[in-house]
């Protein structure tokens, strides 16, 4: 968008409130890039780029930002969630499944939904939220005790409420839904608990199930075959984070993770699939057209439950020409970088972008070329990645404008891996792992930079090479915004949010939020003014230039 | 209601020994619409031989004896234990014991012809929403029969004056540019003020930035005495205590 075309989102968002309000339409959706003051979707657009075209807050005056408001959230949980914002109204999630409608402008409440989960959850990693959908006056919910609930937005009342599975078989729902078209899309977490996970989509209006895509094939069907005995069964393959959709191939694409049990491998012989891929699907249908497998018999964990980033290059072809590409960016958390075709799933790049031990690189197949000897062990194994990968869930952004990839990463640290059967009763992982150094959330930090840390690095997708880094002492859990003036935000486990310069990874601004940063940062405007948010600790922070 | 904050009366209520101020009455109302209504209903009917709100009970109790059986539930029967205080069973019982004083309400009427009067003569939907059908500027009615006894109902419907709910007030603003719009209020703190106005809008304004901010102290409800017959009124009743909320799938 240029110059006078941001004017006049600016202007408009200017009159609210005395504009009248308009439906969030699927086309308004597909072009949510064009309204900025807004932010449609979980990762703001279906392409996910996380990238905004607002432009108010630039380097020269970023140093300007002040706090506007926080909303403390009435929980303990981790603020996992990325906020919507339409017209002014913003939309977001106290864990574990309150949907508050807040003025974007103040901060101030207009109206909470309660939904209470059934106390027999257990999820992995605690009662999280990462967020909502939303299309026309209605928000979608996926709740931890596995519903999927539609919500009027204007008055936080429940629509219809739709058990997507059963929670105590494990199943749970943490993600952002996805809508497309007329219906809205999840999965299941609980890939820990031997569920069978699945992606399924629902009717926008009935909330009735309208396909199911198993991420674990049944015997007999392509990729059944893949699976030892009746290991598929409960083979895992949760999907845990919000895919993305490319309405000109209309192909919805989704990362799927780990297969069960999750360190011993011995009970579920073969490839596994589609575990730790990702699948392109037909959204109307649920067909799937394609997958990739990143990390084939996974055996550490390693979920691909990353926010597939769909983005348009120059790729150079055999005959050295440069052509146009749909592509795919992803940083997976086994420690590599890959560029896939998405019209065809066709690997074409595939690097690392923090320290590995388990992989001698990529064939020409798209296929790891494993280390022999690195795979867990009754004595334990050290594995670089460590059991949290090289990165994770965390939002990455890319900026057509820079062209580089953004992606939080977890560098230069290890976990020893134990393998032991599964005994009825114990864990269900079969065998457990330790990070080294241990994983701890306290306010304080003891690590060596050769004992792991985080840092932000900007890979040029074309070459996988990392471009800059921007180090924190600690790990981050925190994604990562971008914007058109080549700002970037994001912060870590450290308690900051900083921003930097997109082109570079030159620090300009940072505030001291003291929680940690566990959600993806957006920004909008309100009567013509830039805002950024983000989710630290307990509460929502809020910045704008003073 | 609006002056229960102030109001010391004591009641002495007609079938036990608990004595309990109106504050008091509404805590224990919370507690029963939150822990005991999904099964007993509003009313306190929906368990058959049971009816909490006549003082109908399986066993002779005395309070002591209730809040024994809310926080212990009763053995090889559907009443589970509840995992409530003392002090919150109590205000329970309380609030049981006065719904017995409560008055009767109409007939029986008919659900189907409330539906069609809701929809229809009455011109409900203008103001009020059920599901996805309505207008949200009242208050969404899709769970009410859940929430409110049929007396209460019967009463807003004739007397919308005589209880007003404090989430179901409306105020008038005056913008500093000389707009006036009229909500519900949904929100207001010492500098700001939140509401739905009458083209379903969420709406925030600084307080300092308006002529005017007032609460409306007359409902926004009109009176439907006269208007309806009683077989009327007993029809609307009825099909305003079937709406339960929506159902999971």
């Amino acid at each position: 968008m240029n110059t006078r075309g941001l004017g006049l989102v600016l202007l408009a968002s200017f009159l609210w409130p005395l504009i009248s309000w308009g439906q969030v339409s699927f086309d308004r959706i597909l072009r949510a890039d064009q309204e900025p003051q807004n932010w449609l979707t979980y990762s703001g657009t279906t392409l996910s780029h996380r990238h905004s075209l607002l432009n108010q807050i630039t380097a020269a005056n970023v140093k300007n930002l002040e706090l506007q408001w926080i909303y403390q959230a009435r929980s303990l949980e981790k603020f996992e969630a990325t906020a919507l914002v339409v017209d002014g109204v913003m939309y977001t999630v106290q864990a574990p499944n309150d949907v508050i409608a807040l003025d974007a402008a103040t901060g101030r409440v207009f109206w909470i939904f309660s939904h209470a989960p059934e106390p027999w959850t257990k999820p992995c990693c605690g009662h999280v939220n990462r967020g909502l959908a939303i299309l026309g006056d209605t928000l979608f919910m996926a709740t931890i005790d596995a519903h999927l609930i539609a919500i009027d937005a204007k008055n936080g009342r429940p629509l219809w409420d739709t058990t997507v599975a059963d929670a105590k078989s494990g199943y749970a729902l943490t993600l952002a839904p996805l809508v497309v078209k007329d219906k809205v899309i999840v999965g299941t977490a609980g890939g820990d608990y031997g569920i069978r996970g699945f992606i399924a989509a629902y009717d926008v209006h009935t909330g009735k199930e309208s396909w199911r895509f198993y991420a674990i094939p049944e015997p007999g069907d392509p990729g059944g075959s893949t699976w030892g005995g009746d290991s598929w069964q409960e083979g895992g393959g949760p999907v845990w984070i919000t895919g993305s959709y490319d309405p000109a191939l209309n192909l919805s694409y989704w990362g799927t993770g780990n297969p069960s049990p999750d360190y011993d491998g011995d009970s579920r012989p073969g490839d596994n699939l589609y575990t730790d891929s990702v699948v392109a699907l037909d959204p109307d249908t649920g067909k799937l057209k394609w997958y990739y497998q990143f990390t084939p018999h996974d055996e550490f964990d390693w979920d691909s439950t990353q926010v597939p980033v769909l983005a348009d290059l120059e790729w150079p072809e055999k005959d050295g020409h440069q052509k146009q590409r749909k592509v795919i960016l992803w940083a997976n958390r086994n420690g590599l970088f890959y560029v896939l075709d998405r019209t065809t799933g066709q690997f074409l790049l595939g690097k690392p972008f923090v320290k590995v031990n388990w992989t001698n690189g990529i064939d020409e197949q798209g296929r790891p070329m494993r280390v022999p000897g690195k795979t867990p062990s009754s004595e334990g194994t050290v594995i670089y990645p460590g059991n949290r990968g090289g990165t994770s869930w965390y939002s990455p952004s890319y900026s057509p404008r820079t062209g580089l990839f953004y992606v939080s990463t977890w560098d230069s640290y290890s976990s020893v891996f134990f393998k032991f059967p599964v005994k009825p009763g114990e864990d269900p992982r079969g065998g457990h792992r330790s990070l080294i150094p241990d994983d701890r959330l306290l306010p304080q930090h003891f690590r060596k930079d050769e004992e792991g840390y985080g840092a932000v690095r900007a890979i040029d997708p074309k070459t996988g090479e990392t471009k800059w880094e921007f180090k924190m002492a600690d790990v981050t859990d925190a994604g990562i915004l971008t914007t058109a003036s080549d700002l970037l935000f994001s912060g870590g486990r450290d308690g900051y949010f900083f921003a930097l310069d997109a082109r570079n990874g030159a620090l300009l601004w940072k505030v001291a939020v003291g929680g940690v940063l566990a959600s993806g940062p957006m920004t909008y405007a309100v009567r013509g003014k830039q805002y950024v948010a983000v989710a630290a600790g307990n509460c929502l922070f809020t910045f704008a230039l003073r | 209601m609006r002056m229960w904050a102030v109001t010391v009366c004591t009641l002495v209520l007609a079938a036990g020994t608990l004595h309990a101020q109106e504050t008091d009455l509404e805590l224990g109302k919370g507690f029963f619409l939150a822990r005991c209504a999904v099964c007993h209903g509003p009313d306190g009917n929906s368990v058959q031989g049971v009816d909490l709100g006549r003082g109908k009970f399986r066993r002779a109790l005395s309070d002591d004896d209730m809040v024994q059986i809310i926080k212990t539930g009763i053995p090889n029967t559907a009443m589970p234990p509840i995992d409530i205080s003392t002090r919150k069973a109590k205000y329970i019982v309380a609030y049981l014991r006065s719904m017995a004083s409560s008055p009767a309400t109409s007939g029986q009427g008919n659900t189907v012809r409330g539906k069609a009067l809701f929809e229809g003569k009455g011109g409900c939907l203008s103001c009020h929403r059920v599901k996805d059908k309505g207008s949200r500027v009242g208050p969404d009615l899709t769970d009410v029969g859940a929430i409110r006894r049929s007396f209460e109902l019967e009463r807003s419907l004739l007397e919308p004056n005589a209880e007003v709910l404090l989430e179901n007030r409306f105020v008038h603003v005056v913008t500093g540019d000389g707009v006036a719009i009229t909500g519900r209020l949904l929100n207001h703190d010492a500098f700001t003020v939140q509401l739905i106005d009458s083209k379903e809008r969420l709406l925030s304004f600084q307080k300092s930035s308006l002529k005017e901010f007032a609460f409306l102290d007359e409902s926004q409800m009109p009176s439907y005495r006269g208007k309806l017959s009683p077989e009327e009124l007993a029809d609307l009743i009825s099909y305003l205590v079937s709406l339960k909320g929506i159902e999971t799938q």
